[in-house]
């Protein structure tokens, strides 16, 4: 710890920071610009000077850019000198000479931090009366709007897409004052991360296109903190509303999952919301018209539940809550997990591996800080966006090692990217095929999940020096095996990221086994699962059967009604099983958000609510819960399913369900019945939290047209809705202070409109926020933790005569189910297609493009194929989840036979 | 006592004063050009709506009875999609043509508002919208701004100069 005096008043700081986070820390008001917490230093912009003084005879001082300086004991500064005030006046003064006159017409506007600090500097005239320089702007994709006379070459956008999340395609252009922040040639951003340019750039230079399309100020949002759904990752984000759609997914910072940043999927993906495919009334379809009262569903499907024997399916994408709801509901020995056959059984053993492994379970923000890194299977760009840019960060881990040895801050961002240049550490990856994140990586292993699993053992035994498990390891795969083992070993904090996408047992089991391994050697070694789903985990922790035993039950036909909770069924399993499933069930009652091929199959459709119209709990990938809120209320018709399901419950006087109403009486009963989800009602403060005896404002105090905006409809203005389900109020009255971390519903403070506030939430820049970070962690290191030792390593891969071995291949955009419903990520789904090795191609005699047609199990594919050079000979690429792609269980084999006649009809069903 | 009768002749000496009051409504008041009154939209010199949908009048509203929604022509010059004030719950205290960057609403000297059904006094767009520049003359607010539009490209507005040419080196 280091005493400075700032304005002659002492403080104790801690030591290695430079001064303007230390200012930040204090939570004193100092502008700037070029700086950013999670990317350090550069001293472009020169606007957080403030007068440094020798001691304390010093008078006169000097000026200093704070960014750049390091705290020392003793420091003598000053942020209100006037020496410094004028200087910073004056900077942004020439800041502003080209910046256009532009805010009235700015998305920017109302949470800019240049006007932010333009009012912090008090430039508020400008002195500048010349003309001013224009530049044209490009077309940068679905997802961000270019406005380039904004700029005021901070060169945050480049520091951010280039260094920070390793894009190639976003650059400066030109020279002097002529500089350009853009693309080569007009075209769409190629980085998953590109939708952060609009947080990070601190003018309207890159703003959300997506928000364009329905332009809402900051201040006139309805916001609520929500968890993203569109990965297993959990991402937390702030939800915005107005007039009853959902406008725009900003960052809600968490210091110990997404940090500062979202990946475009999760940022753009939110527009499902405000589809014209909405459920938004019940539907009876025994009648007509269809759409009815939420009364009258409700008796419709309490008749269907009250006959015969019902039976549940839940869902990976619903929150704990519903699930649990209708687990009670239906009965425990009713409920069927609505996941895949390998789904289920990879997630379950995701969960045994880390309640049983002996190492530590890395959150996102863990992965960043891991100096050596092996990714078993997965496509991380891919699958788990924004644990890709985690790697990204942890691969200049090593070499920063070596930026601290010549005692250069890490902060000092310039310096330290001038010393490292190229330099990589270490990072491992064993995919099927070429992915994102190879441009970063020390050795790449391209091969079967067989193969890649065997790698994965040999590496295990290489750390623990035993005997190898594998039998017939190649001499190639024994090097790498032991070259990463030996860069394991010689890491500080070695991370295993691996997960269900890789679509094998054994290569999870691989990961668990290396990273007890490394355990056992004494390093600090992390293990990360990726789940399929945003709630995968949550709902496996619930624990029940399987799909197929739904189907065996209703085929046996021991029941006649099925429940189905948010799940489109047509995803987890071949089309033919579920379409004899449903000719099968008597009654079928769906909840869902959005029209599916399995809401064309109910009889009576319940519209549920999207996570922006209900509450809920999710369980990500490392076993972390937490909540998301709802963001604005929504007419009679249209509720959570947990509230359909009570309700349901309530109609046939259900025993376990009485008394239930609201969100906090169903988090005792999940504690009570699944111990292993306690602490699942510490979450959040439940609904009867208050600060001061008021509740949480979702709306700013600037919000805008109360009283005018439902006058269109009538003049007699409405009692505001009330929120019995949390401690959160849809208006803008409440307590005007900090909320709790996990219920603070926008990120605001005096003079600090933009995101960039998120500094005076903090305990210290760039770590947990007040009162510690939201989410409680349901997988804690037990006596269980034995790092149990798998065994059983995979034999090699062959190929078979007139067979492919279909391999999973995911993408960003489109293989999430909801995400692909929004017209901005729909924009960038690839078309359908197929992966051949080229021998393969040549064997069939197919060229690019051309059409291939195969069979997986009873369903006919007819795909035009993509050659690979680098794919296995013998297996194929299978896209998953893209429009025009139905279901198959990958890893799996698919029948080439030519006598295959491709029909236009069997794949009416996506 | 005095000042009893003092009072009464002074009262009495008013029925040889000139009038004071008016004979609303046969006689209509005189208001200066100020008075804020009924708030209309105005447009620019070139017959274009002036609002461009920034929000600030409907921020700066102390009873928060203005509501609008921004959109943007195919040539991106943005406009209200809607605009509506409720004069029942209006104030008239002329913060939203204060915060105007545009002069586009303006109150005006008209108070003659007064309707029978409260629902009347919600004026959409189409009811404020006004075919002139209102008080304020001649300016033309993405003449200034920098963003193109429809018949003004960049570099093209006041004090511009033509869009850089980026691979140009000279100073």
């Amino acid at each position: 710890m280091a005493t400075i005096y700032i304005d002659d008043k002492p403080f104790e700081v801690p030591e290695g920071k430079n001064l303007l986070e230390t200012c930040l820390n204090l939570k004193e008001d100092l502008p700037y610009f070029c700086w950013h917490p999670a990317m350090g230093s550069v001293g472009a912009c020169r606007q957080c000077a403030v007068t440094v003084y020798k001691d304390e005879n010093d008078k006169v001082g000097r000026l200093m850019m704070s960014c750049m300086e390091p705290v020392r004991d003793g420091m003598r500064l000053s942020i209100k000198n006037q020496q410094a005030k004028d200087f910073r006046n004056n900077v942004i003064g020439w800041l502003m000479t080209n910046h256009p006159h532009d805010c009235a017409v700015c998305d920017e506007g109302g949470s800019c931090h240049l006007q932010d600090m333009t009012v912090m500097t008090g430039h508020t005239y400008r002195k500048y009366s010349f003309d001013k320089k224009t530049y044209r702007n490009q077309y940068l994709g679905p997802f961000l709007n270019h406005e380039m006379n904004r700029c005021i070459q901070c060169y945050r956008c480049v520091r951010y897409y280039k260094d920070y999340a390793g894009g190639k395609d976003l650059d400066v252009f030109g020279a002097h004052n002529h500089l350009y922040f853009g693309r080569a040639e007009e075209g769409v951003l190629e980085s998953e991360f590109s939708g952060n340019l609009a947080e990070v750039c601190p003018t309207g230079v890159f703003t959300d296109k997506t928000l364009k399309q329905h332009y809402t100020r900051k201040w006139d949002l309805t916001t609520a903190p929500s968890v993203c759904h569109h990965c297993s990752l959990g991402c937390n984000t702030i939800a915005g509303e107005r007039y009853g759609t959902l406008r725009n997914i900003t960052t809600r910072y968490n210091g110990e999952v997404n940090g500062y940043f979202l990946c475009d999927r999760g940022r753009f993906g939110y527009e499902f919301v405000n589809s014209a495919a909405r459920i938004r009334k019940p539907l009876v379809r025994s009648q007509l018209p269809e759409a009815t009262t939420k009364e009258h569903a409700l008796q419709e499907a309490a008749g269907m539940i009250s006959k015969g024997r019902v039976i549940g399916i839940g869902s990976p994408r619903a929150s704990v809550e519903s699930n649990f709801v209708l687990k009670t509901l239906v009965g425990e020995d009713n409920f069927y997990l609505g996941v895949s056959e390998p789904d289920h059984d990879l997630v379950e053993f995701n969960l045994r591996v880390l309640r049983e492994t002996k190492a530590h379970i890395l959150s996102l923000r863990e992965v960043e800080k891991c100096d050596a890194v092996l990714i078993l299977g997965e496509d991380l760009t891919n699958t788990a966006p924004m644990l890709a840019l985690a790697v990204r960060q942890s691969v200049r881990q090593q070499p920063l090692e070596e930026v601290a040895a010549l005692k250069i801050p890490l902060w000092q961002d310039a310096a330290a990217r001038e010393l490292i240049q190229d330099k990589k550490g270490p990072l491992y990856i064993a995919t099927f095929n070429p992915t994102k994140l190879d441009e970063v990586a020390t050795e790449i292993f391209n091969a079967t999940p067989a193969e890649i699993a065997r790698l994965g053992f040999a590496i295990a035994n290489k750390i623990t020096g035993q005997p190898s498990e594998v039998n017939d390891l190649g001499k190639a795969e024994e090097d790498l095996a032991a070259q990463i083992a030996e860069a394991l070993l010689l890491a500080k904090r070695p991370a295993i990221i691996s997960g269900t996408h890789g679509g094998r047992e054994s290569i999870i089991k691989a990961a668990a086994n290396i990273a007890n391994a490394l355990h056992d050697k004494g390093k600090e070694a992390g293990i990360m699962l990726t789940a399929p789903e945003c709630n995968s985990m949550g709902l496996d922790m619930l624990g029940s059967h399987r799909l197929e035993s739904a189907f065996a039950v209703m085929e046996h036909g021991e029941a006649d009604t099925v429940i189905i909770l948010e799940n489109d069924l047509y995803r987890r399993a071949c089309s033919d099983e579920v379409n004899k499933f449903f000719e099968q069930c008597k009654n079928v009652i769906v909840l869902d958000h959005l029209h599916t091929p399995t809401t064309e199959r109910a009889n009576v459709l319940l519209s549920a609510g999207t996570f922006a119209e209900s509450d809920g709990t999710l369980v990500n990938n490392e076993g972390r819960a937490q909540r998301f809120y709802q963001v604005y209320p929504t007419s009679e018709d249209l509720q959570e399913s947990w509230r359909w399901l009570m309700q349901l419950g309530a109609a046939i006087e259900h025993k376990q369900m009485l008394g239930w109403s609201t969100f906090d009486d169903i988090l005792p009963a999940i504690v009570v019945a699944h111990p292993e989800l306690k602490g699942i009602e510490r979450v959040t403060p439940s609904a009867d939290f208050r600060i001061a005896g008021q509740k949480i404002p979702r709306e700013t105090h600037r919000f805008s047209g109360r009283t005018s905006m439902n006058a269109g409809m009538n003049v007699s203005e409405p009692k505001p809705q009330e929120d019995p389900d949390s401690p959160l109020t849809f208006t803008m009255e409440g307590y005007r202070g900090q909320a709790p971390s996990s219920i603070i519903p926008f990120f605001w403070s005096p003079g600090w409109n933009s995101q960039q506030a998120i500094n005076k939430y903090q305990e210290e820049i760039g770590g947990p926020l007040h009162g510690g970070d939201p989410g409680i962690r349901m997988i804690e290191k037990t006596e269980q933790s034995i790092g149990t030792h798998f065994s059983e390593a995979p034999e090699h891969f062959q190929p078979l005569a007139d067979h492919l071995f279909m391999v999973p291949v995911y993408h960003t955009f489109g293989s999430e189910e909801l995400s692909a419903q929004a017209p901005a990520i729909a924009q960038l789904t690839p078309e359908p297609y197929l992966i051949l090795n080229v021998t393969d191609a040549l064997e069939l005699k197919l060229e690019e493009g051309q059409h291939l047609t195969f069979k997986i199990g009873e369903l006919m594919y007819h795909l035009p194929i993509k050659i690979s050079m680098t794919i296995t000979r013998g297996t194929a690429g299978l896209p998953v989840g893209l429009p025009g792609v139905p279901f198959a269980e990958l890893p799996g084999w698919a029948i080439l036979n030519k006598d295959l006649i491709w029909k236009q009809k069997p794949q009416a069903i996506s | 006592m005095f000042s009893l009768l003092r009072t009464m002749w002074l009262t009495f000496l008013h029925a040889f004063h000139k009038r004071d009051t008016i004979l609303y409504p046969e006689q209509k008041p005189i208001l200066p050009t100020r008075w804020r009154g009924r708030i209309v939209l105005s447009r620019d010199p070139d017959g274009g709506e002036r609002c461009v949908a920034c929000n600030l009048c409907a921020a700066a509203c102390p009873v928060d009875c203005i509501s609008l929604q921004a959109t943007e022509d195919p040539t991106g010059r943005r406009y209200p999609e809607f605009f509506r004030i409720n004069f029942s719950r209006c104030i008239f205290c002329g913060y939203c043509e204060e915060a105007c960057p545009t002069y586009a609403i303006q109150l005006i000297p008209d108070f003659e508002m007064g309707e029978y059904n409260r629902q009347n006094l919600v004026y959409e767009k189409k009811d404020l919208l006004i075919n002139g520049q209102g008080k304020y003359h001649g300016y033309n607010y993405y003449r200034v701004a920098g963003m193109a539009i429809g018949g003004k490209d960049k570099g093209e507005a006041e004090n511009e100069t033509p869009p850089v040419d980026v691979k140009s080196l000279m100073p």
